[in-house]
């Protein structure tokens, strides 16, 4: 009788969650327990396997595991190959058990958890289609800058409706921000009369990274996707940033490229040392702002995810020890994640003012 | 090597997408909002300005008050010793007008005086002479009263001639 009652409620309970998830626009996808029971003993938990798996990127939104079942929102798959388009969802791979249309995702190799094509000879070299999936991170992308759409728009309407009086509500969080980056960001660094032109940039960027930064700390949807410490998208932001600042160079920048004033001319010619040096300085500027904000948002995720690990890992050699060791990691991520919290908006500011730096050196006038 | 291998998907949706949000955000939220601090900076300054300028022409208020009162003052001192002057000038005047008049009117009176003891003094002379002539002729009447007298006293001035 109580049994009965207690599975009735188990059930209902996950029929809830069920509705809900699929109200919110998914379908859930339920790995199927009956296909290839073929690994019954447990498998060893790999710390390595599973932070790296949380940093990646992914065709599905992991939201959790009920008992062996994960909870994912499947996402839709884009693949272009020899000149046709695929568009399926990522449900139709079953978490990478099944393959689809001919094409699979690689559980190893170099382009391990990528969408290949379906390869029956191991020989060949895998071939990969021109994949533009919505994977996590797109879709962390796209709800991020929808987030940043609607607020920075609702402000900006706020602005309007209270003309030249205090600022309030929102308004009055964001301002200082916006002022901070005006004054102490763009206008020392590029200057009171050419600072206008970058702003928009400098605000979008700055409000990019740290509201992704802050995103990525929250460890369930719609946070939890590493999108500023996927080196993808710190490409992208390190390269608007050298290409606003090649389109908007003047002559005096260039001059200073090839013929360094200040050097001796030994360095110049016969040898083109120090152009030579500029010149690759030009793409380690961006190349530099790319590392340094990918290198800490994911070094920040690791640590904090080694010290869930740890739990796990001593929780596999016995289950009190597990315990015991939880206080200590839980303490530990506690403190990693305040950190991170400060490294968020450090990040977000290095990289605008670097950024704001460079457009400076790029527009600055000879003295 | 996953982890640091860019995607070529993540970069095109990543681009395009930020792009975007980039151009609309410039359009519909950095443009007005960054215009309106802009303006509202503007408008503060503005009434920063307008208040010193005011404090400023208080101030020149002020000292011009102070100004004018100093030359009001002045104007007034002046005034007095202006006035002072005059008055001082006029009783001088009239003090000197006055001896004047007094002595032409003591010299007039001595004047009067000598001609009234002139005549006084002929009057007395007249009167004198009248007097003698009346005293004389009564002498000689009670001289020559008697002939034997008479006749003495012409003898006697007959002497006088004929001894001269």
């Amino acid at each position: 009788m109580i049994n009965t009652d207690r599975s009735k409620q188990m059930r209902m309970m996950r029929n809830l969650i069920l509705s809900f998830l699929i109200v919110v626009n998914t379908s859930i996808l339920a790995s199927n327990a009956n296909t290839e029971h073929a690994e019954p003993e447990k498998s060893e938990y790999n710390a390595g396997e599973a932070i790296i798996g949380h940093i990646v990127d992914s065709y599905y939104w992991h939201i959790m595991d009920v008992g062996e079942k994960p909870i994912a929102i499947p996402l839709p798959v884009i693949l272009v190959d020899e000149g046709k388009l695929f568009v399926f969802s990522s449900a139709k791979f079953h978490h990478g058990h099944e393959s689809y249309k001919g094409f699979e995702i690689a559980h190893d190799g170099p382009n391990k958890n990528k969408i290949i094509k379906v390869n029956r000879d191991a020989h060949t070299e895998q071939q990969l289609p021109l994949d533009l999936s919505i994977t996590k991170n797109v879709t962390a992308i796209f709800l991020s800058l929808i987030f940043i759409c609607i607020i920075f728009i609702s402000v900006a309407k706020s602005y309007k409706k209270r003309l030249g009086k205090t600022p309030k509500g929102l308004q009055s969080f964001i301002e200082p921000l916006i002022i901070f980056i005006r004054d102490d960001i763009a206008k020392s660094s590029i200057g009171e009369k050419k600072h206008e032109k970058f702003m928009p940039f400098l605000l979008t960027v700055f409000f990019f990274i740290l509201i992704n930064n802050l995103l990525g700390l929250i460890p369930f949807f719609p946070g939890g996707a590493n999108v500023t410490g996927n080196v993808s998208v710190t490409l992208v932001l390190a390269l608007f940033t050298f290409v606003i600042t090649t389109i908007n160079a003047n002559k005096n920048y260039w001059v200073h490229i090839v013929n360094t004033p200040g050097v001796p001319w030994w360095l110049k010619f016969p040898v083109p040392l120090m152009p030579i040096v500029e010149i690759i300085g030009i793409f380690t500027k961006p190349f530099v702002l790319m590392v340094r904000l990918f290198a800490n948002i994911t070094a920040g995720h690791i640590i904090i995810l080694g010290f869930m690990s740890l739990i796990f890992i001593f929780g596999n050699m016995s289950v009190g020890l597990g315990y015991g060791i939880s206080v200590v990691s839980v303490a530990f991520a506690i403190f990693m994640g305040l950190l991170e919290l400060l490294v968020a908006f450090i990040q977000a500011y290095v990289f605008t003012l670097l950024s704001a730096l460079y457009f400076g050196m790029a527009t600055e006038e000879h003295h | 090597m996953e982890l640091v291998s860019p995607g070529i998907g993540l970069i095109f949706w990543m681009t395009l997408s930020f792009g975007i949000v980039l151009f609309i955000l410039k359009k519909f939220a950095w443009k007005p909002i960054m215009q309106s601090l802009k303006d509202r900076e503007a408008t503060i300054d503005d009434a920063l300005n307008q208040a010193n300028k005011a404090r400023e022409e208080m101030k020149q208020l002020h000292f011009d008050n102070e100004k004018l009162l100093k030359e009001a003052k002045e104007e007034r001192n002046a005034i007095l010793k202006d006035a002072r002057k005059v008055r001082d000038s006029v009783i001088e005047e009239s003090k000197l007008k006055a001896n004047e008049e007094a002595n032409r009117i003591v010299e007039s009176a001595k004047e009067s005086i000598q001609n009234e003891k002139m005549a006084a003094i002929t009057d007395l002379k007249n009167q004198i002479a009248s007097l003698s002539i009346d005293i004389a002729e009564k002498i000689l009447k009670q001289e020559l009263s008697e002939d034997k007298k008479q006749e003495d006293y012409i003898k006697k001035l007959m002497d006088e001639v004929n001894i001269n």
